[in-house]
Order: C-alpha cells, then structure tokens, then sequence
C-alpha cells in the first residue's frame, strides 16, 4: 500500500455553525459592516436617513386636522409655535379631513355611498376564489363571474333587468357554442359563438330588459357616470381593465404565435397599433373622436368608452409580457403535451399557460400596477378621479395654495394598492415554486 | 456508449410477434427546409416486435420516430400507423397520438404538476376517464416503475432515471398500444441508465411494440428482435441483432460498431 491510501471508517457527524455567523450579531457583520467601505456606506446611509426623517416627520405630525381653511392652518400652527424662517412649518390636514369623502367617492350622491362601499366588499370576497385558491372553497367562484354584473348594478343602478339580460347574452353565447361545436364544428362555432351575442347587446338587449322592467320594476336609484369620481373611479376603471386585459392578452399573444396568417397579423398589427399609440391619445379618441362615429343620438357611456381603451392599451402590453412566457417554455413541453393527445387547446390551458403565466407573473404584474396608476390620466379628459378632484379642490379659495397634503393623500392610497399588488406577486411566485424546496 | 451488460435474464414468453402490421411506413420523404432528412424511408413493424434504431448523430433517426406520431411533418409518402393514415387531419393526429406512447431524452414532465397529476392529465381529458380510476391507474403504473412514494412531489424533485421512469408511466397510463423512444437514456447519469432500461425490459417482456432510438447496444443485442442502422437519412442496414452486430454487412455499419463499441 502507498501513502496516499485513506479509508474513511466512520462520517463525521453535523456540527453548529461558529457563533459569529448567527444571531443578530452575525447578521449585521454580514448585512452592514463587512469590510471598512462597506461599514462608511452604513453609516452615511443612516445619516441620510435621519435627517431626512427629522424633517419630514414634524411636518406629517402637526396639530391641524381640524384646521377649516389654509389660513386657520396657519394660525393653529403659529399658536402651536411651529413657525420656521418660511413662515409656519407643518401640514395642514384639515383639507383631509374636510374632503376625504370626496376623494373617494368624487359626487356620487352621499346617501347612497353604501352601494360603492359594499361593492368594494365584494369585490374581495370575488377575489378570493381567485387569489387565494389555497384558503377560499372553489365553489365561490360562481360568485366571481356574476360579481361584474352585481358590481356594475350597484354602481350605477337602474332596472335589475339590464345587468341580468347582459349576463344573458354570455348563456347565448356559451348554448350557441355548445349547440354549433358538435353540429358545425369548433371554428364555426367559435365565430356564431362570438357573433350572436353581439348581435344580442347590441339589437335586442334594450328593448327586452325594458319591456321586462315594465312588468316587472325592480330597480336602484341611478347615478350618472358624470358623479362618479375620486378612487371609486380609479378603482372601477383599474380593476377592470387589469381583470379584462389579462384573457384578451392571452389570446393576443396565442393568435399572435398562430399559423393562421389572418388571426396572426391581426393581432401583430393590433398589438403594435396600441403599443405604438400614447395612452393619452386613445382617451382622447373614447372622449370626443368616438362619438362622430357613432349613429346620432347614441349615448354612449363615457365611463364605458374610457375602460375599452384602457383596457385594450393594457391587453397589448399584456400580450407582450405573456408572449415572453411562451417563448421561455422549452418546446419539449409542446411536444410532452402533443405526444400525450391532448389537443390545441387542451395544451394551452392545462400545460403551456399555467407555465408561461407563472413565468411571466413579474411582468404581468408591473402591467397591472402600471394600468393602475395610468388612470389618472383620465383626468386630462375631465373625469374626476383623485388628480383631477384635487384641483378642484384648490379651485375653493378655503384651500387655494395646497398641494403637498392633497398629493401626498393620494400617493400614500396609490402607493397601498400598487404595494399590495406587488407583495401578492411574490406569494405567488413562492407558492408555485415546484423546484428543490 | 458502452456495451452495458445487463445482469438480469430476459423473459421472452410474451416476446411474440404476430403478423398484425402495427406501422407501415413507405416511400416516405422529409425535407428540413432543402435539407432533404429522410429519404425514402420503408419499414413495416408487426405488432410485438422490438426495434432499436441507431446511427451516428444527424442520421435522422429520431426525425424518423418523431414523424410516427407527427411531431414532425412528412411531406412525402405514406406513414400508417393502427390502420390510421397520417395526414393533416386533427383527429386522425390526436387519435394516434393517445395511442402511440412517446419517451423523451429530456423526460418532457410537466413542471408545474406532481407526479401524480402528470400521469392523470392524459387520461382525465383525452380518455375521459373518471377522475378516480385514473388515479388508480397511475399508482399501478407508479408501482411498476418502483416509485410509487413520489407520487405527490414535483418532477423537478426527482432524479434523473426517476423522471424518466415518470415519462414512461405516463406514457402507459393511455394504455398505448405502440411506444416510441427518444434516446431515453442520453441525458442520464451511468447509475441510472440501468433503472431505466430495467423498465423499457420489462414493457418488452410483456409483449410491448417499440421502436428505440438508443446507443444502449447492451439492450439492442438481448431484448430487440431487430436492429436498424441509418445514415445520412437512409436505412443502411437492418437485420437481427446477433447478425448484426457479429456480422455487419455494409462499410458503414462496421465503422459505426466499431467506433461505439471499440473501447
């Protein structure tokens, strides 16, 4: 035997990690202070930190909340003896207290503020069934596909009867399909499955809810689009632009990978015309271009108008982000799929697209939060949401002169919808890890 | 690739080949672009007969069994397979596709579905088969393949031969009557080829017909009835393993079996 023969008889057993790499005291040498450069960047960052904060704070804490106008602000806060060489230092949130209402809810009238409040109830019970497959029973999902329906009755009110001849156009929809797919085919039944309740809506859906509410009234007092505003407005407008554009961006980005010439530059040139388009630009259209193409007299709701565009903007990009899904999946997943029989469609919902959204979800996301914020921009066609409301109330001389309370409001309610948006992604991302746990 | 010696002896009780023609390829023709991959390809398989496929690589040889089940397109020729002629017709592909089982080098699992949920897609949706006997099929399948405790992990928490043992019962549960394999132990580690080809023998003995795509001459030389050599999109050689490799009969086969199984 040489002396390079080693047998190892016995495996040595686990041992504690050294005491300086655990513990708080092992964090901070490693998070904070490894290495000299990196210990002048700690401590130059918390005194960045501090100073920003030791002006800041004052100002958020500041005894004005029911000031009545700017000017009593100023003089609750001289008598509070906060007065800096600039004059008085400190927020005035009475402006908050006084209009807060109005932020959320723009006019709609206040006696029937239950009806937003209760819908934006429902909307997280809708949710749920969705977001959170894990914790809700599946069999609230049924809620969840009437909730637009409930949702848009509430909102708006008017004869119970428009929403349910609406939904009655989806039952149409779906009896066609399934009457035409075994008599004519799935192409055929796709295009009549599309068609008829169009023609529906559009030719018989008035007079018959109507005629139904004639004999039989059941309705809600209505509230015109003109008084919506403040974040019900965004949060109509996000949430359904983010819950419509998401299947409209799948089947963008599958026609978009089709082989079917026709269906594939449609949606090319779709997707291209709206990306290459402003946002401002197709409001613009909803807002004034749309209604010269319209028959005479048509009403069409201006509230509606907005959430096609928005929501078509967003179907673009999404189809986009998604598309980048599909390409990631390695095509033996095509193939895994195809060898086993199942078909197009079959592929697409139970193999590719659970993949490819899970991929995308980062992505699918920021769409989502972008969508969101852009409906601010509705308030350059004069639609009241919270931007827009924040002007007028400036225009009321009590409050000429605020801005950072007002925007700081608004930021502070955007930055928790888009924040929560954000932290959701990533519990999903986790919860679908399948990998080495 | 060595030739691996399997330490095991082989059943052939069940090892009949009938007369059944299973798939009956002629004239057939492929062309990558102008790249012309198969040339006039005709091979007739009688139902039970185990046939492995080897060549060097770009020999078209996985081109051919991917046309079996039409993941890839042939432009010329005639390829029927059950009685069903391939064509362009959707069914007539979805049909023999739940028929032809497929293998993969790269397993294909789906990533996003345990093991268990793997196995039953095929059948619940293709077949229709109810939720609960799928299931109950799945774990015979998962027993045969000697991991049934992974049923409820994710693929990707699996070994190498162990997914591709998933593969292979996945394939089973649609009760094919055909299988097709990929190079199914290309991508594996030595010590896990053997788990799997211990698998691909016992389909064999159980009457299987297959078609492999394999450089495990080991396997070609004691469970195949008959072993094709192509080249260059041809077939070049056919004949019965002992003939053909104690016996080769063209240049290039020699070349081929001596480079493989030379060291």
């Amino acid at each position: 035997m040489s002396d390079i023969a080693f047998v190892r008889t016995e495996i040595l057993p686990q041992k504690a990690p050294p005491v300086a790499a655990t513990g708080f005291i092992g964090w901070a040498r490693e998070n904070l202070f490894s290495g000299w450069f990196n210990s002048i960047l700690t401590v130059l960052s918390l005194a960045v930190i501090f100073s920003v904060l030791s002006s800041i704070l004052p100002w958020v804490f500041s005894p004005t909340w029911n000031g009545t106008s700017l000017a009593n602000c100023r003089e609750i806060l001289t008598a509070a003896g906060s007065v800096g060489e600039h004059g008085t230092t400190g927020a005035c949130w009475g402006v908050i207290r006084e209009r807060w209402l109005q932020l959320m809810f723009g006019f709609y009238p206040s006696e029937l503020y239950w009806r937003p409040i209760l819908t934006f109830v429902m909307l997280f019970v809708a949710l749920g069934p969705i977001l959170f497959t894990d914790f809700v029973p599946s069999k609230l999902i049924w809620f969840s596909g009437l909730f637009p329906f409930i949702a848009a009755w509430l909102l708006w009110g008017g004869s119970i009867w428009n929403p349910l001849v609406a939904l009655a156009g989806f039952a149409i929809g779906f009896g066609v399909f399934r009457y035409a797919s075994t008599a004519l085919g799935a192409l055929a039944a796709i295009i009549l499955a599309a068609l008829v309740p169009i023609l529906w809506w559009v030719f018989l859906a008035g007079p018959v809810a109507s005629g139904l509410s004639s004999v039989i009234p059941l309705e809600l007092e209505t509230v015109q689009s003109r008084n919506f505003g403040g974040f019900m407005l965004s949060i109509t407008i996000g949430v359904t632009a983010i819950i419509c554009s998401l299947p409209l961006g799948i089947i963008l980005a599958l026609g978009r990978q089709s082989d079917l010439l026709i269906v594939k530059s449609l949606c090319v040139g779709f997707i291209e015309f709206i990306r290459g388009v402003p946002l401002i630009t197709l409001l613009f259209v909803a807002s004034t271009l749309l209604n010269i193409f319209m028959p005479p007299g048509t009403n069409f709701d201006i509230i509606l108008r907005v959430l096609i565009m928005v929501t078509l903007f967003a179907a673009a990009y999404m189809a986009e982000v998604i598309r980048g899904g599909l390409a990631a999946l390695p095509k033996g997943q095509y193939e895994g799929a195809d060898s086993l029989g199942l078909d197009y469609w079959q592929a697409q919902r139970l193999v590719i697209m659970p993949q490819a959204l899970k991929i995308s979800i980062p992505g699918i996301v920021s769409t989502f939060i972008g969508v969101f914020k852009d409906t601010t921009l509705v308030s350059i066609i004069a639609l009241l949401d919270p931007l827009g409301l924040s002007n007028a109330i400036r225009a009321d001389a009590n409050w000429n002169g605020i801005v950072w309370e007002l925007y700081g409001f608004i930021a502070l309610l955007f930055f928790v919808f888009c924040f929560s948006m954000s932290r959701y992604s990533m519990y999903l991302e986790r919860k679908l890890t399948t990998d080495h746990h | 690739m060595s030739d691996l010696a399997l330490d095991r002896d082989i059943d052939r009780s069940k090892m009949q080949v009938s007369d059944e023609v299973a798939i009956e390829i002629t004239n057939m023709n492929k062309w990558y672009g102008t790249f012309h991959v198969l040339r006039d390809i005709n091979l007739t398989v009688n139902r039970g007969e185990r046939i492995v496929i080897a060549g060097p690589s770009g020999s078209g040889k996985s081109t051919l069994i991917r046309c079996i089940n039409r993941l890839e397109e042939h432009q010329q020729g005639k390829i029927v397979v059950d009685g069903t002629e391939l064509t362009s017709d959707l069914k007539n592909i979805d049909k023999i596709r739940s028929e032809v089982g497929m293998c993969f080098q790269h397993f294909n699992l789906f990533p996003h579905l345990t093991i268990l949920e793997n196995l039953t897609l095929a059948p619940i949706w293709v077949r229709k088969t109810p939720k609960k006997e799928a299931i109950e099929t799945a774990m015979y399948f998962l027993e045969k393949v000697k991991i049934p405790e992974q049923a409820d992990k994710y693929p990707g928490m699996l070994s190498g031969g162990q997914q591709q043992r998933v593969a292979i019962a996945r394939s089973l549960c649609m009760k094919p009557r055909i299988m097709l394999f990929d190079e199914p132990t290309s991508a594996l580690d030595p010590e896990m080829i053997k788990e799997v080809l211990d698998t691909m023998i016992e389909l064999a003995e159980e009457g299987m017909t297959m078609l492999c795509v394999t450089h495990e001459m080991g396997f070609a030389r004691q469970v195949a009835n008959r072993v094709i050599f192509m080249d260059q999109g041809q077939i070049v050689e056919q004949n019965e393993p002992e003939e053909f490799f104690n016996n080769p009969k063209s240049e290039r086969t020699k070349l081929f079996l001596s480079q493989i199984l030379g060291h």
